[in-house]
């Protein structure tokens, strides 16, 4: 399918073009409405679609005013500040106990071992709306909802399986006898972890942390019902910014959080390069 | 294995320990590091995740809010037989006035009548009566005449049958709800007709699912396919595409969809531009299920195409060639040889966006009106408005389990182990 080749009958010529055609349309379904939102963001009216003036790219028909209410508004300013009050924290959280926990699981002789695996990705299986009202009751009764702390315990709960399935994987091409030739050169288990395990699993940790992060950063259902006004990230303001009085800063917000998007979209790619790179050089 | 030589001598390790006990004490110690690394996530998802869903199970058999609020009557009423037809004697009235007097001093009664006000209206306002009545009632006159001048509906049979009913300290009462059932004189019973909204939202919720599957699976194939036909370095550009919507926030793609398909919004003024609907004519194609549809495939695609593409690389294109050079055309070529091996695929794929959608929230809830949410939807509302926590419970208890069975024929299909990110 990846070329035509000379002796093609006219209908599988047809066949060839048309079937890449409706990949190009399927394509655009996927990206379109993401991409959509972007020029809508310069609206220089309170409009969802385009005016004649932006369609005839007049410049008056565009403008920044979104993005200023944006980063004017204080209920936006407040949103953005703790969406990057929680998300650090919770990545760290997922991050630091997911790493450990995947070396652990990646020894030859851990005991239940499919139990306890089963537990740690379970997060990333129950439905959202299952843990949110499960965490919702729990926390109110031990004190926690309506607090920050409650909302990264529970963002960290999330991101943990990620960090365990991309550590996970990398570890599985990690040479064991590295750890012991280490050992036999006299460092103790700390300082090969460090120098030795840390620096060659460094992608996986990375891609798990990324993970981790956007899980929080986009995460609304949960902190819906454990985060009280205090706790109002940009997802749950664009929440109910949407159900409610739907405005066009929206549209800003979302065009910057699609820039993020790609901001890690490009790191993960490197990453992935990165690995695929050692991979090819390091033997077995 | 043996521990002996063939002399009979046990074998020993430098030190003149038996090898077979330093071989145990060393995997011993190997498994306690292992353990000891693994065990504060572990505890840590214990506490903050499955603490939560267990509280979770037991609040949606969990009662004991009668017997706590009307300890004496609930004994008293041990007694009494809820099929005679016949309301309880003066023992239990004076229990209940006994009950009453505490509660009302503690200011429970009200919760204990909405609380039973789920399982029959009007419960409700008479704890409430009740309640203001109880201080003017005299200890020394017959208490049922009072209670019965207080309110009418302790006379009624059914108010005590209720009150009975739901006396032990557990109750599939929820889950009864939560099938759209009750428990009448003569067993389990359906509710009338009007009443039934669970049943036909789940119905709502496995339907739309398998729409939005099937829907990600006729877009997603082919586009899986291409991908793993072209060059690496072509596809490689292409997989942004996919992979872009795959990070980019859920409310972005949300709200743009808010946008493309409202009234006024992109998609309708396109129409009209190109004169295929009038101005009067624009598609509602938002608050409904086509809004729900269309989003919630556009957000579940990449979840499809990730799976079907992993497997479609490892099939090797020379199958297809040699059944062409056995003389099939391409249509058998690709149905006979490449379809059945791309199923395992399929079947992960198909698993994975029907897991995701039924359990799917906030999609459904800002774009699909009222004929377009799912039973998570309603789940929220009992959560956060009518606070019926107990049948939200069981509603997520039931939804939790459906998860959970489908999750097992994933495993089976793809395991637990393979699953892959990014």
């Amino acid at each position: 399918m990846s070329a035509l080749p000379p002796y093609a009958s006219p209908l599988q010529r047809t066949w060839f073009y048309s079937f890449r055609f409706i990949c190009g349309l399927i394509f655009f379904f996927l990206i379109f409405p993401i991409m959509v939102i972007l020029p809508l963001s310069f609206n220089a009216q309170d409009f969802f679609t385009f005016t004649k003036e932006m369609l005839s790219l007049k410049p008056e028909g565009y403008s920044l005013k979104h993005y200023n209410d944006f980063f004017t508004n204080p209920d936006w300013q407040q949103a953005l500040k703790n969406s990057f009050l929680i998300a650090p924290v919770a990545t760290l959280l997922a991050t630091t106990f997911g790493t450990v926990a995947a070396i652990g699981l990646s020894q030859s002789h851990v005991p239940f071992k499919p139990v306890i695996m089963a537990i740690l990705i379970s997060p990333m299986i129950v439905p959202l709306i299952i843990s949110a009202a499960g965490m919702y009751f729990f926390f109110s009764y031990i004190g926690l909802q309506g607090t920050y702390v409650g909302v990264v315990l529970a963002h960290a709960a999330l991101g943990t399986p990620f960090v365990i399935i991309t550590v996970t994987a990398t570890l599985v091409g990690f040479d064991r006898s590295l750890v012991r030739a280490s050992a036999s050169l006299g460092a103790n288990p700390v300082t090969t972890f460090f120098k030795v395990q840390m620096p060659l699993i460094i992608p996986g940790v990375v891609s798990g942390a990324l993970f981790a992060f956007i899980t929080s950063f986009d995460e609304v259902v949960v902190v819906l019902f454990l985060g009280s006004a205090g706790q109002k990230t940009l997802p749950w303001q664009m929440f109910t910014g949407l159900r409610e009085q739907i405005s066009p800063t929206i549209l800003a917000v979302a065009s910057l959080m699609v820039f993020i998007s790609i901001a890690l979209l490009t790191v993960l790619e490197l990453l992935r390069r990165r690995s695929e790179r050692l991979r090819g050089v390091t033997p077995g | 294995m043996s521990d002996t030589t063939q002399d009979g001598q046990v074998l020993t390790t430098q030190d003149g320990r038996p090898l077979k006990a330093a071989l145990g004490r060393a995997l011993f110690r190997e498994k306690l590091r292992a353990f000891l690394l693994v065990a504060p996530l572990l505890i840590f998802i214990l506490i903050t995740f499955v603490a939560p869903i267990i509280d979770m199970l037991h609040r949606s058999v969990e009662n004991s809010i009668v017997e706590e609020t009307l300890p004496k009557t609930v004994v008293a009423l041990q007694e009494w037989d809820p099929g005679s037809g016949e309301v309880p004697d003066e023992a239990v009235f004076a229990a209940l006035y006994d009950d009453m007097v505490v509660a009302v001093d503690k200011k429970t009664h009200t919760r204990l009548g909405s609380r039973l006000n789920y399982e029959q209206s009007g419960i409700s306002s008479l704890f409430r009566k009740t309640g203001r009545r109880i201080k003017r009632m005299d200890e020394g006159e017959p208490l049922k005449d009072q209670f019965l001048a207080a309110d009418k509906k302790w006379g009624d049979v059914t108010t005590w049958q209720v009150l009975k009913q739901f006396s032990p300290a557990y109750t599939g009462g929820y889950f009864l709800n939560a099938f759209d059932a009750k428990l009448g004189p003569e067993g389990v019973e359906l509710k009338p007709a009007d009443e039934r909204i669970y049943l036909f939202l789940f119905g709502r919720t496995l339907f739309l699912s398998i729409v939005i599957t099937l829907s990600c699976l006729l877009l997603g194939y082919p586009i899986a396919f291409l991908l793993a036909a072209l060059p690496l370095r072509t596809s490689n550009l292409l997989m942004i595409l996919v992979l872009l919507p795959f990070w980019t926030s859920l409310l972005v793609r949300t709200s743009a969809w808010k946008v493309l398909l409202q009234q006024q919004g992109v998609i309708n003024d396109f129409l009209v531009w190109i004169n295929l609907i009038s101005d009067s004519g624009r598609l509602v194609m938002i608050n409904n299920q086509t809004g729900t549809i269309i989003a919630m495939t556009h957000i579940l695609l990449p979840f499809m195409i990730l799976p079907l593409y992993s497997v479609m690389k490892t099939i090797s294109p020379t199958y297809v060639r040699a059944a062409k050079s056995l003389g099939a055309n391409d249509w058998t070529a690709f149905w006979r040889v490449y379809f059945p091996q791309s199923v395992p695929g399929i079947g992960a794929g198909a698993v994975l966006v029907f897991i995701l959608s039924i359990g799917y929230y906030i999609t459904p809830e800002l774009v699909g009106g009222t004929s377009g949410i799912f039973i998570s939807n309603r789940i929220a509302y009992h959560i956060s408005s009518s606070l019926n926590w107990g049948l939200a419970a069981a509603l997520g208890t039931l939804l939790l389990v459906a998860v959970l069975v489908l999750f097992v024929v994933y495993d089976k299909i793809v395991g637990i182990d393979n699953v892959k990110l990014g």
